[in-house]
């Protein structure tokens, strides 16, 4: 069995968020970049779980420039087998998706995993639009991933709720929270990720559709309100009356 | 040209989420004039999809075929994708609820149309078709430009504040060609009686300061007073205190309530993240050097045990 993993380079989740050169680009000055944790603690470990099980082969593909293969590395130092970059830089998703469904015709896999999102662009949008590309079922924000030969019984998340999915394989999988938990790397794997097979390849012609105009912060908030805790009848009064929530 | 709106719905009735999108879709064909259709898939009553009219759409096509009653994205995409044609649909909207996140990459990549998902405002068509989203969690907006020709948004739940008008929508049946679903659901269970988390508009969370699954009945009492829906932050979904999808921030369900009162949690930058589009913020917590107070619009410095009640008190008092 082959499993393809998608990972992406995001900036830490504490990393401060401001922009340059007219608030049209991210600020890199100071930013830690790390793989996108859903990619990482749920894709990629629940891919290396049913690699222990199983025997499976798991590729990882990023769809980015020189700067990410540090992050490339790491997935491979948690276990990953074989690691494709395509050079590109976009921030389109079709163009994105149609990199990925590319290496993924060509190598065949049973099961392609993605984050839910992005923690930088929250898209959303890479796994639907790589199982549309491919023809292949999509099951999207899975919790829980089970594998019994080639039949896959998934949870996902509704609203307000779950629902049990069952699926045959080859099919695409956005992975969130519950499908694994996270590993840190041993210095066994980081040492053998160093000589693990990254291969660098050119993009395949593909439309961009979309594109950045310009970044903003939200507003700064006005300061707190504060209340003395032995009045909480004023909170009360408070949000029905000057916020009108309740 | 004309827009084409995906509204989801649960055992009939539409969610609130759709309805959003449906008022979104209708405000951008007013922009672009020309008009709005909702498509609707699998069983409903046709006399309440009229009622989509209040929401600014002239016309709901309604597939009522058994087999759309479960969700499987690649034949929703199938049959939203020939109602796109059948209508020269150039933009499609649809509620970026579970959905929504299933299926408008795969229209978007059917269409080969660009994709904006987490949209918070109308598109700018002065430069073309600009569409400002939610980047970094929340943390930034970015102003997206759509240029292709055919165009796929999917808007923020809780974003645009329903506005009825009280018009019907004609109903048409919409027979198409329908695959059969690869993916099968086994089983759904949904918690009833309570509005989603997602979709809530008042929002009572806990985190770790509540020590404890025994103390959740303080945030569920003020919950059920208020008639909110529970969260907590991640320290307390990970140790099976609370379920994890009531898990927010920015490795769980991100949240835009009108109102988000957070007990006992500190308000770590991985937390607000999923939280900070929230209109109104209370923060409850003992420590007044807690980093939430810098996010908050009304806070209580105080121990939650003896302030939490009270706070409940006076809003049953309210009512
Ligand atoms: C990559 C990454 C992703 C993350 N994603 C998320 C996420 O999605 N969501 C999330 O929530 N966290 C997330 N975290 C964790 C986050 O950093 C914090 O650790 C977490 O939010 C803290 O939870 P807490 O506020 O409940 O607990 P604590 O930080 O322990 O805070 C408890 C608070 O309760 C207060 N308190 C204690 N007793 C009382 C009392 N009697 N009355 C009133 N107040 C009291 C304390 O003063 C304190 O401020 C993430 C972390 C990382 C590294």
């Amino acid at each position: 069995m082959k499993i393809l993993v998608c990972i992406s380079k995001t900036p830490d989740t504490t990393a401060k968020i401001a922009f340059t050169d007219n608030n049209t680009k991210f600020s890199e000055a100071g930013v830690q970049f790390i793989v996108n944790p859903y990619d990482e603690w749920y894709a990629l470990v629940r891919a290396l779980e049913l690699k222990e099980a199983t025997g499976a082969t798991v590729h990882l593909v990023t769809v980015g420039g020189a700067d990410t293969e540090p992050i490339i590395r790491k997935a491979l130092a948690l276990g990953g087998d074989e690691a494709f970059r395509i050079n590109a830089n976009s921030q389109d998703s079709y163009y994105i998706a149609a990199q990925i469904a590319a290496l993924a015709a060509q190598q065949g896999y049973d099961l392609i995993f993605t984050g839910k999102e992005t923690i930088d662009f929250n898209g959303s949008g890479i796994g639907g639009m790589v199982a549309e590309l491919l023809q292949l079922p999509f099951v999207s924000i899975a919790a829980k991933f089970e594998l019994n030969g080639n039949t896959a019984t998934i949870r996902r998340e509704i609203e307000g709720g779950e629902e049990v999915n069952q699926v045959t394989l080859p099919v695409v999988v956005s992975c969130q929270k519950g499908m694994a938990e996270a590993r840190i790397p041993n210095m066994r794997g980081i040492m053998a990720a160093r000589t693990k097979p990254l291969t660098v390849s050119e993009p395949v012609a593909a439309d961009t559709l979309t594109s950045i105009v310009s970044f903003e912060l939200p507003p700064a908030k006005a300061g707190v309100k504060l209340i003395p805790a032995d009045n909480p009848a004023e909170l009360v009064r408070l949000l029905h009356e000057e916020a009108k929530v309740i | 040209m004309s827009v084409l709106i995906f509204a989801d719905q649960v055992e009939g009735v539409v969610k609130k989420s759709a309805l959003e999108a449906i008022q979104y879709g209708s405000k951008v064909a007013q922009l672009l004039h020309t008009t709005a259709s909702a498509i609707v898939l699998g069983a409903a009553d046709d006399a309440a999809l009229a009622t989509l009219g209040n929401y600014g759409v002239t016309k709901v096509l309604h597939v009522a075929a058994p087999s759309l009653n479960e969700v499987d994205a690649a034949a929703y995409t199938h049959v939203i994708a020939e109602a796109a044609a059948q209508e020269s649909a150039d933009v499609l909207v649809f509620p970026f609820n579970f959905d929504g996140r299933a299926i408008a990459p795969r229209v978007a990549a059917r269409l080969k149309a660009g994709l904006v998902t987490g949209a918070i405002s109308l598109p700018d068509l002065a430069g073309g078709f600009v569409v400002k989203k939610n980047v970094f969690s929340g943390k930034a907006f970015a102003s997206v430009n759509i240029t292709s020709a055919t165009k796929v948004v999917a808007v923020m739940p809780n974003t645009f504040a329903l506005e009825p008008s009280g018009l019907t929508a004609e109903v048409v049946n919409f027979n198409t060609s329908i695959p059969p679903a690869k993916v099968k659901v086994l089983q759904r269970e949904v918690i009833s009686g309570e509005v989603p988390l997602s979709e809530a508009t008042l929002v009572v969370s806990g985190g770790r300061g509540l020590k404890g699954p025994e103390n959740w009945g303080l945030v569920e009492d003020l919950a059920k007073a208020l008639g909110a829906t529970t969260a907590c932050s991640r320290p307390v979904a990970d140790a099976g205190w609370r379920p994890h999808h009531e898990h927010v921030g920015q490795t769980g369900l991100a949240i835009r309530p009108n109102l988000y009162i957070a007990i006992g949690i500190s308000g770590a930058i991985q937390h607000l993240a999923g939280v900070n589009g929230s209109k109104v913020i209370v923060v409850i917590n003992k420590d007044p050097e807690a980093p939430f107070f810098k996010a908050a619009d009304y806070g209580i410095v105080g121990d939650a045990f003896e302030v939490v009640p009270k706070i409940t008190e006076a809003v049953k008092a309210l009512q």
